[in-house]
């Protein structure tokens, strides 16, 4: 049976570049960095080259980055460090959005249970939010803007750049979350005025259980885990070299490859999404161009989406969902919610994101499965007797 | 591994699935806002549960519970079918996944507003305190 992996949105397979990177720093150069003998020095070398290395793809200094353990960890550290210089100047107000990842979303409400108030602009049909909206909802207390470069789960792409300028010609500092843009995207912190940035190596073939933040010089960042002195004393622990020389290399391979990539997925991407948008009832999530080059997202009416999954698992298939089922709540995936999508047909979704591991074969096969699942499911699903019999609605036409 | 050989057994080769026309008793739980909806269909001679089909819009767990508790009442008496708990289905599916439960709750639930359905229809008495279940037992079980 073949085998597809569709689920590069949650994790990708480690390149070889990225392992072979590793390796070294797992035998035998398994120095301290922090140690003054030559052992220590020469793993304190690999890091300061792992630090240039991620700061080039990024556009700034490598002073302006701290390695941490994930995207988590950077979005906490970011949005925490502007929160503590906020409160220091008595403004205690955050603006962000509605389909953040929870790190951002989790941080912020546990901000607000400190006297915080925050501000969660609408992201629209499309999923996209507008420099307009971020601009009017700036108030003279707004300490932070946090704003998502590309959604994980409907993959549309926030137009960084401008939303940058409001905030630098507003004096607010301005975080974006591109977990799911970084290697994917070109990206330029300093041409698109971001001041904090947080990524995560195993979204670009880089290993799991390690990330960065880039912030800007002149912003303070505070820590958010005490200990040691590494990474000039803001994130203490000692450093994880594999893994930091493994996302340098994943990194630089994948910044070098974002056209030939785009240029590969894009096709893919779209033939997927005109196959799918053949099944009655079903519709894309989110916009069509401004969006990830591997990202499908849709919702069929009549079916949930965890029966979904496993069914297309056991035909090799793996994807995911924002059914409630798979999110592990009660409420289905809350971005399916703040596009404006009803309980009922958000639990029908289903995601696939692509990487350049995949091919037209794999998009055929799946063109091939997928209908044929989802009408299955549906002839067993007494929501889908009922729109047909019109007892209830269609929400998608 | 998620769910048990036997909770994808009964998901992949769900029994019992369709729809039974001029059902002599007919029971829907759950509403598509959560995420589940169970229908059950009875027919039903001499109290004897003679055929039953289901349909199901759920997850993995809802269309096995679904599938095992249709097996468990077919050819059974009424009295019986209506002593069948969740957690009789879910040991009989070799246990669910503890935030999975409600599922096995949606299948109790179904198979009893059946009955009652067909009680209703054929001006049979019962004492209707045995049916009400709570309705928030099913919100409570998604919660555990």
């Amino acid at each position: 049976m073949r085998t597809v992996y569709a689920d590069n949105a949650a994790t990708t397979k480690m390149s070889r570049a990225a392992i072979d990177a590793m390796l070294p720093y797992m035998d035998e150069i398994y120095g301290n960095p922090s140690s003054l003998h030559s052992a220590g020095q020469k793993a304190a070398e690999a890091l300061t080259l792992a630090r240039e290395k991620v700061a080039a793809c990024l556009g700034c200094q490598p002073r302006e980055i701290i390695f941490t353990s994930g995207g988590s960890e950077a979005d906490n550290q970011a949005i925490m460090s502007a929160a503590a210089s906020g409160e220091r100047k008595g403004k205690k107000h955050i603006v962000s959005t509605a389909f953040e990842h929870h790190a951002v979303l989790h941080t912020l409400k546990a901000l607000e249970s400190r006297g915080f108030s925050v501000t969660l602009l609408d992201v629209h049909e499309n999923g996209i939010v507008t420099p307009e909206e971020v601009e009017a909802a700036i108030r003279p207390d707004t300490c932070l803007v946090s704003v998502m470069y590309a959604n994980n789960e409907i993959g549309t792409i926030q137009p960084i750049a401008e939303i940058g300028a409001v905030c630098r010609r507003m004096g607010v500092p301005f975080h974006t979350d591109a977990v799911q843009a970084v290697g994917h995207v070109k990206i330029n912190v300093k041409e698109q005025n971001i001041d904090m940035l947080s990524l995560s190596a195993h979204k670009f073939h880089g290993p799991k259980g390690i990330g960065a933040l880039y912030i800007r010089r002149g912003l303070v960042p505070v820590s958010i885990i005490y200990g040691g002195a590494q990474e000039r004393g803001k994130r203490a622990g000692t450093e994880n070299l594999p893994a930091i020389a493994g996302m340098a290399a994943a990194l630089e391979e994948a910044c070098a490859s974002i056209d030939r990539n785009a240029a590969k997925l894009i096709p893919l991407r779209d033939k997927l999404i005109r196959g799918l948008s053949a099944i009655p009832h079903s519709a894309v999530n989110g916009d069509l161009t401004h969006r990830l080059p591997g990202n499908v997202s849709f919702c069929f009416e009549g079916i949930e989406g965890e029966s979904l999954l496993l069914l297309l698992d056991a035909k090799g298939i793996c994807a995911s969902s924002g059914s409630a089922c798979t999110s592990g709540s009660l409420d289905p995936s809350h971005v399916l919610l703040a596009i404006g999508r009803p309980h009922e047909v958000a639990h029908g979704s289903l995601r696939l994101t692509l990487s350049d591991e995949n091919t037209e074969q794999d998009v055929d096969y799946m063109l091939e499965e997928i209908p044929k699942v989802i009408a299955y499911l549906r002839n067993m699903s007494p929501v889908w007797r009922d729109l047909q019999e019109g007892k209830r609605q269609y929400v998608i036409q | 591994m998620l769910y048990s050989e036997k909770v994808m057994d009964h998901f992949m080769h769900p029994r019992n699935v369709g729809v039974i026309e001029n059902a002599d008793g007919v029971g829907e739980v759950g509403n598509a806002k959560c995420g589940d909806i169970m229908k059950i269909y009875l027919k039903i001679e001499n109290d004897i549960i003679v055929d039953v089909k289901f349909e199901t819009f759920g997850c993995g767990s809802a269309i096995a519970s679904s599938s095992m508790a249709t097996e468990m009442i077919k050819g059974k008496p009424l009295s019986q079918a209506l002593e069948l708990t969740n957690k009789a289905v879910a040991e009989a599916l070799d246990g669910l996944p503890a935030h999975k439960m409600h599922c096995s709750v949606l299948a109790e639930e179904a198979i009893r507003k059946a009955v009652q359905n067909y009680y209703d229809r054929h001006g049979i008495a019962y004492d209707p305190a045995a049916f009400a279940f709570d309705e928030h037992e099913h919100e409570e079980g998604e919660q555990a």
